[in-house]
């Protein structure tokens, strides 16, 4: 066991994790922070994406070790004084979501896609969404409500 | 996943005193691959050298008629450097191709490489366009490298530094992804330069990345997508799989040629 240290939506956040604890277990099962969601467990849904030192990432594919001293932005870190982050607006607004178990790593890709593609288009905005996987949508209206965020942004 | 001890070197140096210290250690870049790896249980290293702290092992240079790329580099980052944009497009666009974007966040040129899957996208870069791999102890040539499905010409505790990419006049990659999984199903990569012609295949032999002689020597005499359009590779030797058999991999591979010809101009 190690002692391991972060910031964590702005606050530093410190435990003790094994070598093996995953990025994504230490989110979830050491700050309690259960919006970030495991889907798959094998690197392809999606579902646990955060941001670390402003990338997303896939946290099941992480250590927690591997993020030391890094700056971690998690979907409890979007809304700021209780108003939602515009990306979140938008998955309301425009139906993207149906049980909401893929949205908060979908609303996390989309938040790091706006800002790193200042023109966003629908087939753009599907290709960087080749990582996430939704199983109720049909992904039309999350690429809708990302379309409009990402206007609302600019 | 099995237990391990971690440790995060800054310096090459620290991290080939620790390779040499360690039982049975593996080195971690980006993770992307030997993470998950590591959660089927397929590994049991006793140690992960993590090389993602040392800071000279992620840079891109362009230098003379090359550019060199430092192992550790993501593949992010190559897609977007404007050197290798300018000097070798079809190779910026190849790393843009890759996974997704958190994949793209994470892995390396080095990791890519050094795991040789069969349908990885960078090996078929690295054969086409004549690439150099500088390791901790040696200079190995592209040709010599890949060895095999998940076989390379690294040693126990070599470390690739970088790879040396010379520009070529004409190349592009073109790829036919799984789209589940978004690795190649075949992906063919065409490049002329100093070294002549070259054609590279991923994602369907065997024993991973080839170069096809019979094409090379026919977009010689004449660089044009007909000129492949009628060269087929034997399907003997080709993976075959719930995604596709070696006859259709085979036909792929035609096609991908063509595609990649006419893209490259
Ligand atoms: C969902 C998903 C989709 C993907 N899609 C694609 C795709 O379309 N095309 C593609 O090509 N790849 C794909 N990949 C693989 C990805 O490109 C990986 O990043 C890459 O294969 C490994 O790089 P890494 O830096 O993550 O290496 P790691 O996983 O950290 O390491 C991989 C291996 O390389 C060794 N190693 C790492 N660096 C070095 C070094 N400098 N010297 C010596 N040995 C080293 C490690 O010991 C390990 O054995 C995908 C991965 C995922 C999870
Ligand atoms: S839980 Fe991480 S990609 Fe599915
Ligand atoms: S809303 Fe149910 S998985 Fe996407």
């Amino acid at each position: 066991m190690s002692v391991v240290s972060m910031t964590v939506n702005g606050k530093p956040a410190s435990a003790d994790v094994e070598a093996r604890t995953l990025l994504v277990q230490f989110i979830r099962e050491q700050l309690g922070l259960t919006g970030t969601h495991v889907g798959c467990d094998t690197s392809q849904c999606g579902a646990c994406v955060v941001h670390v030192d402003g990338r997303a990432v896939k946290s099941c594919t992480m250590l927690a070790v591997q993020a030391e001293g890094a700056d971690i932005l998690t979907i409890e870190g979007l809304a700021k004084n209780g108003e939602l982050h515009p990306v979140q607006a938008a998955f309301r607004e425009h139906h993207g979501l149906q049980c909401g178990f893929c949205t908060p790593g979908m609303i996390m890709t989309a938040v790091d896609m706006i800002r790193r593609i200042p023109e966003l288009d629908e087939e753009t905005v599907r290709d960087e969404l080749e990582g996430n996987i939704c199983r109720c949508t049909g992904y039309h209206n999350i690429v809708k409500a990302i379309l409009a965020a990402s206007q609302e942004m600019r | 996943m099995y237990q391990f001890n971690y440790e995060r070197p800054k310096t090459l140096a620290d991290a080939e005193a620790l390779l040499a210290k360690a039982d049975d250690p593996k080195i971690l870049a980006g993770g992307q691959t030997l993470i998950p790896t590591l959660k089927q249980r397929l590994a049991m290293p006793s140690d992960l050298i993590d090389i993602g702290g040392i800071k000279d092992l992620d840079f891109i240079r362009a230098e003379g008629d090359a550019v060199m790329i430092g192992a550790a580099t993501r593949h992010a980052k190559v897609a977007q450097s404007a050197d290798v944009k300018k000097h070798n497009p079809a190779l910026a666009a190849l790393a843009a191709g890759i996974g997704d974007p958190a994949v793209r966040h994470m892995g390396t040129l080095g990791g890519s490489i050094a795991n040789n899957d069969p349908a990885a996208d960078y090996p078929a870069a690295c054969l086409a366009l004549d690439a150099k791999i500088h390791t901790t102890k040696r200079l190995i040539e592209a040709d010599e490298f890949f060895k095999g499905m998940f076989e390379t010409a690294l040693q126990d505790s070599e470390i690739i530094k970088e790879v040396t990419f010379p520009h070529p006049e004409k190349a592009a990659y073109m790829k036919f992804r799984n789209p589940a999984s978004r690795y190649a199903m075949v992906g063919v990569f065409v490049s002329k330069g100093p070294w002549g012609i070259r054609v590279a295949v991923t994602g369907a032999g065997q024993n991973g990345v080839f170069r096809v002689a019979e094409m090379e020597e026919a977009l010689a005499k004449n660089w044009s997508p007909d000129a492949v359009a009628n060269i087929k590779v034997p399907a003997r030797g080709l993976n075959a799989d719930l995604h596709g058999t070696a006859e259709y991999r085979a036909h792929l591979v035609t096609v991908m040629a063509k595609r990649a010809v006419a893209a490259a101009g």
